[in-house]
């Protein structure tokens, strides 16, 4: 449940951003982010805007669209999802959510430190995470697969940092 | 601590017929106070000018490996005994050798042989033991490593493991298309079988008791799904496919059971169940990680790992429920356990200031012992005899095994020409 405030403060700022701006609009989370304590405020009073904040019709093969962004990276040995990334994750249970048919599929990676089995079930954790902020902003429990690769499928090869980064990650597969 | 010595036998004698699959094991570092030892060509009396295996060569290999023996270079062979009348014992002492083999191979009828072999003491110039084997062609390596097993068994009191078989995963090809593959070597790395090739992750190769079967977690339906294979026929059948992770399966000694993680209840958690599917039981109830069970030779209890200590270390429990106790406290992770056939040892992933490597802990003293140095160990397995580990370790930008003595003195690294290899897991004793 850890997830659970900080993801409804997301969607609040979503709910005042975007009620603010046309659709497909600036979303500069930079701004939104440092603006907690009001966007929680005014987002409780201002929940029927919600249709402001609909990614539903946004194009899943736009390379400029914000859902075009699918890969959302881990620190070692963690499943905490940062605020920027809390909000794409937002957008894309927008999207689910407009578009109930759609299934979305969250692999869970780990870099190729450890264990193998331990690192699936760390994979799983992070795809567990990802999960809980698109139920919480509505998306069907049915819609979501998860599979965690653990480090059996490296997006980088290599034994650096700089691989390791790459390969802790979730990717969202529609 | 013993000095080290470098021996550094890079074992060309070793590549296969089928050199392309095959593992070459080169001994990274040697052990003083090896016992001498000359293995003597065997006499060969057949149709063909010459022996179809050298079958002296696959024993002094096997024996060398075991990091407990040193063997005669064929060079410094005073004589070429075949027959107990032919040996000159003073020969064997000025060389300084304890043990001597000799013996003969013979073809009985066409593609049918005889291996016949003594060991002598040198010294005491005194047979120890020795064997007439009948053999097809094709076996003539496992009576091999079965004579190893004979004369490791007789001069150290220990059971020989050369007799006997790891199964590995590799992969090759790059990161938009992989090819993963299980595959079945004698221990020395002869004689590589594939028995499953996919696209998707393969993992978690477990042998069955009897080393009939293998149990592993295959992602060819694109989520993770335990099988469990017949090795020699290669049929198979599904075990396992919940919802979420199905993972890690170990079989129980008595091979009626297998524990796995499952995450079917949302978490990763302990299971048992029966071979056949049934009677499913959960072990552990906890919100963080437990997985990678292993159970204990008396079947009652069961090793995991499990973060709910806030970073990954092992638990035991037992295989009826109930609280988990820890049992590793050196280090940020240890992961991965194996326990030793007797029961009083751990290896497992230890992690620690940024490196990864294989630790024995011995479960009567509590001490933790680093055994390797590499940066990415994983996967250590005991041999049946728990006189060796092998484990997965980093070369350069591949991954290969290596196999270390469980007290760390001796060490040597298997290497496929090509690939990755890891995963490695010692079959249990031949029946």
């Amino acid at each position: 449940m850890k997830y659970t405030l900080g993801s409804f403060i997301v969607l609040a700022l979503m709910l005042v951003i975007s009620g603010c701006s046309s659709k497909g609009g600036s979303m500069d989370s930079g701004a939104g982010i440092e603006d907690k304590g009001t966007g929680a405020d005014g987002g409780a009073v201002t929940s029927g805007a919600a249709g402001g904040s609909d990614y539903s019709s946004y194009s899943l093969t736009d390379p400029n669209s914000p859902l075009s962004r699918r890969v959302i990276y881990f620190e070692y040995d963690s499943a905490e999802i940062t605020d920027s990334d809390q909000e794409l994750l937002v957008m894309h249970a927008s999207y689910l959510v407009g578009n109930p048919d759609q299934s979305i599929t969250l692999e869970g990676h780990t870099d190729e430190r450890g264990s193998r089995e331990y690192n699936i079930a760390l994979g799983d954790r992070r795809a567990l995470s990802v999960q809980r902020i698109m139920e919480l902003n509505g998306v069907a429990a049915e819609q979501i697969t998860i599979v965690s690769y653990g480090e059996e499928k490296a997006a980088a090869e290599g034994h650096s940092d700089a691989a390791w980064r790459l390969n802790r990650r979730v990717e969202l597969v529609y | 601590m013993t000095k080290i010595v470098k021996l550094l036998i890079l074992a060309c004698m070793f590549i296969a017929a089928h050199a392309s699959a095959a593992l070459t094991i080169e001994i990274t570092q040697g052990m003083e106070g090896a016992i001498p030892i000359a293995v003597v060509p065997l006499g060969w009396r057949g149709t063909g000018a010459a022996a179809p295996e050298n079958i002296a060569a696959i024993i002094a290999a096997d024996l060398n490996r075991s990091g407990r023996f040193e063997s005669l270079p064929d060079r410094d062979l005073v004589a070429h005994p075949v027959t107990a009348e032919q040996v000159k014992f003073q020969n064997w002492r000025m060389l300084n050798v304890d043990n001597l083999v000799i013996g003969q191979l013979e073809e009985t009828t066409a593609g049918q042989y005889s291996v016949q072999f003594e060991l002598f003491d040198v010294f005491r110039g005194k047979r120890l033991t020795g064997a007439t084997i009948p053999a097809p062609a094709r076996d003539l390596r496992r009576v091999a490593h079965y004579i190893s097993d004979l004369i490791y068994e007789t001069l150290t009191g220990e059971r020989g493991a050369f007799n006997t078989q790891i199964a590995y995963v590799t992969s090759s090809g790059n990161s938009k298309n992989k090819s993963y593959t299980l595959l079945v070597a004698d221990s020395d790395g002869y004689s590589p079988q594939t028995i499953l090739t996919s696209k998707q992750p393969l993992m978690s190769p477990s042998w069955s008791p009897d080393g009939r079967q293998i149990a592993y977690v295959s992602f060819e339906n694109k989520t993770a799904e335990i099988y469990i294979q017949e090795v020699l026929s290669g049929s198979r059948r599904k075990l396992a496919s919940f919802k979420g992770i199905n993972g890690a399966p170990t079989w129980s000694p008595d091979g009626r059971e297998l524990a796995l993680t499952l995450s079917r209840d949302g978490n990763p958690e302990i299971y048992v169940m029966a071979n056949d599917g049934g009677d499913l039981r959960r072990l552990t109830n906890s919100a963080a990680i437990d997985t990678e069970p292993v159970w204990a030779p008396d079947g009652k209890r069961i090793v995991f790992t499990s973060d709910r200590g806030g970073s990954a270390q092992l638990y035991r429990v037992s295989v009826t429920g109930g609280p988990a106790q820890r049992l590793t406290f050196d280090g940020k992770y240890n992961a991965g356990a194996d326990i030793s056939p007797d029961g009083r040892k751990l290896a497992m992933v230890h992690g620690e200031g940024g490196r990864y490597r294989i630790a024995v802990l011995d479960l009567d003293s509590g001490l933790l012992r680093i055994l390797t140095d590499g940066q990415l160990d994983e996967s250590p397995s005991f041999s049946p005899n728990g006189s060796m580990i092998i484990y997965a370790t980093g070369a350069g930008n591949r991954e290969v095994l290596s196999a270390v003595s469980v007290d760390g003195r001796f060490r040597q690294r298997l290497s496929l020409q090509a690939g990755n290899v890891r995963e490695p897991v010692w079959s249990p004793f031949g029946k």
